[in-house]
């Protein structure tokens, strides 16, 4: 029977920890609880049951010494006054009602706080607290105590953003909508039978009033459009705007023509509606993931502070004042920040996430190790050679890589609005050339009846609403799109290109198997315990691949850098290592994995295979991606499993390895040359630059909310196999936008003949906008709704 | 018929009403979250207090010696 963990739910496994009858995964967990219960925060618990955060045993506690530096703090708080201070944190861990329960209780746990505050879509707790009882550092230490470790990178304490793009938005919608009900009323009683009867008086005040009330909305909430039509023009482009421009324009115009000559109103209220449903829209369209950061660089993947030695003695300085010559100390998992030497201890650096490397790399005294590796095994020392903004990477990191405009002006839309603008003008001009033979007066109606009621309102919500219902549907399945052009990017894609490491394999993670005899489970127990001592990263996959052993530790003790380890245990001599130190015979033909030799009391008893372990489902989901793309892989790591992957592949697929960050950028152009729409998918810094060349860079993340290079779209990584799909389901999109056209198109054409006839009424028009409007936005928000049911339906949902 | 021009008027006045309240909504940031408030206020409100009477407080400390 599985035994989930009070605090996370995860499974307790079969030797679960125990506190007060209950069951906990680890000790992590159990001190959270035991810390919640003695402050009577155990409601935590009940709001919503296991919704506590895990931390695993393996990741090293995060420091927050630096935090005691007064610049970085100053730079960190919003705002102090006296004794009070206010910071925002940003916590990825925030994920439900319990987290905002626990968080706003924080002035339970301890009296220095005054008070917290959770904004959830944002995953950002604003905390007052007074800063003679609680340090910002011992703050960061209480949250991390309850496992909600707050992220602190460079780049928040470089540039503080806060967006307000989304209230602008609001509020010409608001705007819109006030207008819009107001002129409705003034021009209901036009629409009834008997309308003309209205006094003269009336009908000239609500003229005027619409007037007055059309106004802000000419002006204020249509602006965009305006500067969005002008902009297309002047990079030659009609876009989509440009009609709904001379459509605004032609109304307003028209309309207050009829007001100041006595006649009505005009068309107010089909203008006023026209707007409060096109911005309606553009919010729908513009809904952004705001947790989410699509435009990170290596800033943020930085640490803020690092240890530096003067004199003998540790020191903590912001990692900006580091200088070249300066003495760094490295602890293990801490990043390296800037190029620098060796010269104490001994390196083994994880370069996965920066080059692609699976396995970490040896560096022994005076060796140069490149800014971004990560330390795995005990402390080391370095000298810096180069300032943080100068190192080998954080340069190439640092190229811009910003998208040229034309290139995502240019779509789909814009592409269909260059007919339908020229189709009108020059249904507008003959209309009215004919109807200036008969009378001039008519002419100029039908010529502005005509801009009128093609105004392609249905045509423009068709987009939107299209490609956001699309991003709805594909976020709610794990798969976060920056903004709705990306959807039409996935939809034109030709060729897909791979990144090996952390992409199509797992970080962290081998599979390891054996080759030779069986082994009884007491001499795995001997191995055991020689690995257990062994800071190599192929003895700790050892470690945690083989069964937990009782503990014997070794006599003779000897670890040989770069050779193996040798020892003895329980009076068995075990040694552990490569092959020409076990069985002392060198061979030259290249390996396909990495292996682990075993001898016990002098026998040789065969080795340990250690394989990168692949991603789940990525066979079936090659084989599928196959058949419609050409497909690419660019490894950053050697070609050891080069037979596999050919096997996986294909013989028509192009396979890459030992490819630096700038090839793989550049292999990228070149099929851009080629004239290819390229997806790329990867997941580290090294493939930031080919990520940001690509047309669509995705970018695949365990935690969509920690660090990924800047991109186009993120991927969670339990949704990897879906990847096709996903790029399948543009495809529908695009069909039922196509359909989506032809509605509107209907619309267009009945309007189009009252209007050429110089028939159309205010009435009319009143009734076909919001009609052909809604029609459209109801048929698209429902049939991708059901789409995605169908076609998105996966089987863990 | 005066009185619909009265009403008119009325209207015009209360609406304008809401849309400054909507103003000022968006502009305090009500819009920004939508979801944590809807959570908060389903808690027990145990001892959350008032923020800016804190604030004043903690003022106050601040003046004496």
């Amino acid at each position: 029977m599985v035994k989930p963990c009070v605090h996370c739910g995860a499974d307790c496994g079969s030797s679960p920890v125990v506190w007060e009858g209950k069951d906990f995964c680890c000790h992590g967990c159990k001190t959270v609880y035991q810390i919640l219960n003695e402050n009577q925060l155990g409601e935590y618990y009940q709001i919503q049951p296991m919704s506590g955060i895990r931390i695993d045993s393996g990741q090293p506690l995060k420091r927050f010494a630096f935090l005691d530096i007064e610049e970085i703090a100053h730079k960190l708080i919003d705002f102090k006054d006296g004794n009070i201070s206010k910071i925002k944190f940003f916590i990825p861990a925030i994920h439900c009602a319990s987290c905002i329960w626990l968080l706003e209780h924080l002035d339970t746990l301890h009296p220095g706080i005054s008070y917290s505050t959770v904004n959830f879509p944002r995953k950002e707790v604003q905390i007052t607290f007074k800063n003679d009882q609680i340090t910002l550092r011992q703050l960061a230490e209480l949250l991390t105590a309850i496992h909600y470790t707050p992220e602190i990178t460079l780049d928040q304490l470089e540039n503080k953003k806060i967006s307000k793009a989304n209230r602008n938005l609001l509020l010409k919608i608001g705007v819109a909508s006030f207008s819009f009900m107001n002129i409705m009323m003034y021009s209901f009683p036009e629409y009834l039978p008997g309308g003309d009867l209205l006094e003269e008086r009336f009908k000239n005040i609500f003229g005027w009033l619409s007037f007055i009330l059309i106004l802000p909305v000419v002006f204020f909430s249509a602006n965009d459009y305006y500067l969005s039509a002008y902009k297309g023009l002047k990079h030659k482009i009609i876009s989509i705007d440009l009609p709904i421009t001379l459509g605004i324009l032609a109304l307003f115009f028209y309309s207050s023509y009829v007001v100041f000559s006595g006649r009505g109103i005009g068309y107010m209220d089909s203008l006023a509606g026209l707007l409060f449903f096109l911005l309606i829209g553009k919010w729908y369209q513009g809904k952004t993931y705001e947790a989410l950061s699509f435009e990170r660089d290596y800033k943020s993947y930085f640490p803020v502070a690092v240890t530096v030695m003067k004199d003998g003695e540790e020191e903590i300085i912001p990692i900006r004042d580091l200088k070249k010559g300066d003495r760094i100390l490295i602890r293990n998992q801490e990043l390296i920040p800037a190029d620098a030497t060796l010269v104490k201890g001994k390196g083994s650096i994880d370069y996965s996430f920066v080059t692609g490397e699976a396995m970490p790399v040896s560096k022994k005294i005076n060796d140069f190790i490149y800014a971004g590796g990560r330390q795995a095994g005990s402390s080391i020392e370095l000298v810096v050679e180069k300032a943080v903004e100068q190192s080998y990477l954080t340069q190439l990191w640092n190229q811009s890589n910003v998208k040229s405009e034309s290139e995502t002006l240019n779509n789909h839309i814009n592409n269909i609005s260059q007919y339908f603008t020229s189709a009108v003008l020059l249904i507008a001009f003959s209309a009215s050339a004919y109807w200036a033979t008969i009378d001039i007066k008519i002419a100029v109606y039908v010529f502005s009846s005509v801009l009128i009621i093609a105004c392609p309102c249905a045509l423009a919500l068709t987009v939107p609403f299209t490609f956001g219902s699309t991003m709805r549907a594909f976020g709610r399945r794990g798969f976060y799109i920056k903004n709705t052009d990306v959807v039409e990017q996935l939809y034109r894609t030709t060729t897909i290109v791979f990144d090996k490491t952390g992409t199509i394999t797992l970080n962290r993670k081998v599979e390891v198997g054996f080759q030779g005899e069986q082994l009884k489970d007491l001499e795995t127990d001997l191995i055991s315990n020689m690995v257990r001592h062994s800071s190599h990263p192929l003895s700790a996959a050892l470690n945690d691949f083989l069964p937990e052993a009782e503990e014997n530790f070794p006599e003779n003790y000897e670890e040989i850098p770069g050779m193996g380890i040798t020892g003895t245990v329980t009076g068995h001599r075990v040694t552990l290592g490569s092959e020409q130190f076990v069985t002392g015979i060198i061979t030259d033909a290249p390996m396909k994995e990495s292996r682990v030799y075993i001898s016990i009391d002098g026998q040789q008893r065969g080795y340990y295979t250690f394989m990168n372990s692949y991603r789940k489902g990525l066979t079936e989901l090659i084989s599928d991606l196959k058949k419609k793309y050409k497909l690419h892989l660019i490894s950053g790591d050697n070609d050891a499993e080069a037979g596999n992957l050919r096997e996986l592949f294909g013989h028509e697929s192009q396979l890459h390895f030992q490819q630096s960050p700038v090839e793989k950028k550049q292999y990228i152009q070149q099929l851009k040359k080629n004239k290819e729409k390229v997806l790329m998918i990867g997941d580290g810094l090294n493939d930031a630059g080919a990520l940001s060349e690509s047309q669509t860079g995705i970018s695949i993340a365990e935690n969509v909310f920690s660090f990924s290079p800047a991109c186009d779209a993120i991927l969670e990584a339990s949704r990897f196999n879906r990847l096709g799909k996903f790029i399948a389901f543009t495809r529908s999109s695009f069909k039922v936008i196509r359909v989506s056209f032809f509605i509107s198109l209907f619309y267009n054409i009945i309007g189009l003949s009252f209007a050429v006839t110089g028939k159309l009424s205010p009435l009319i028009a009143a009734i076909l906008m919001p009609v052909s409007s809604i029609t459209v936005v109801a048929f698209v928000t429902f049939s991708i709704g059901w789409l995605a049911h169908r076609k998105l339906r996966f089987d863990n949902e | 018929m005066e009185a619909v021009l009265f009403l008119i008027i009325i209207g015009v006045i209360v609406a304008g009403g809401f849309l400054a309240a909507f103003i000022w909504a968006v502009r305090n940031g009500q819009y920004d979250d939508d979801y944590s408030p809807s959570v908060r206020m389903l808690f027990d409100n145990k001892k959350q207090s008032e923020p800016e009477k804190e604030i004043s407080e903690s003022n106050n400390n601040n003046l004496k010696p």
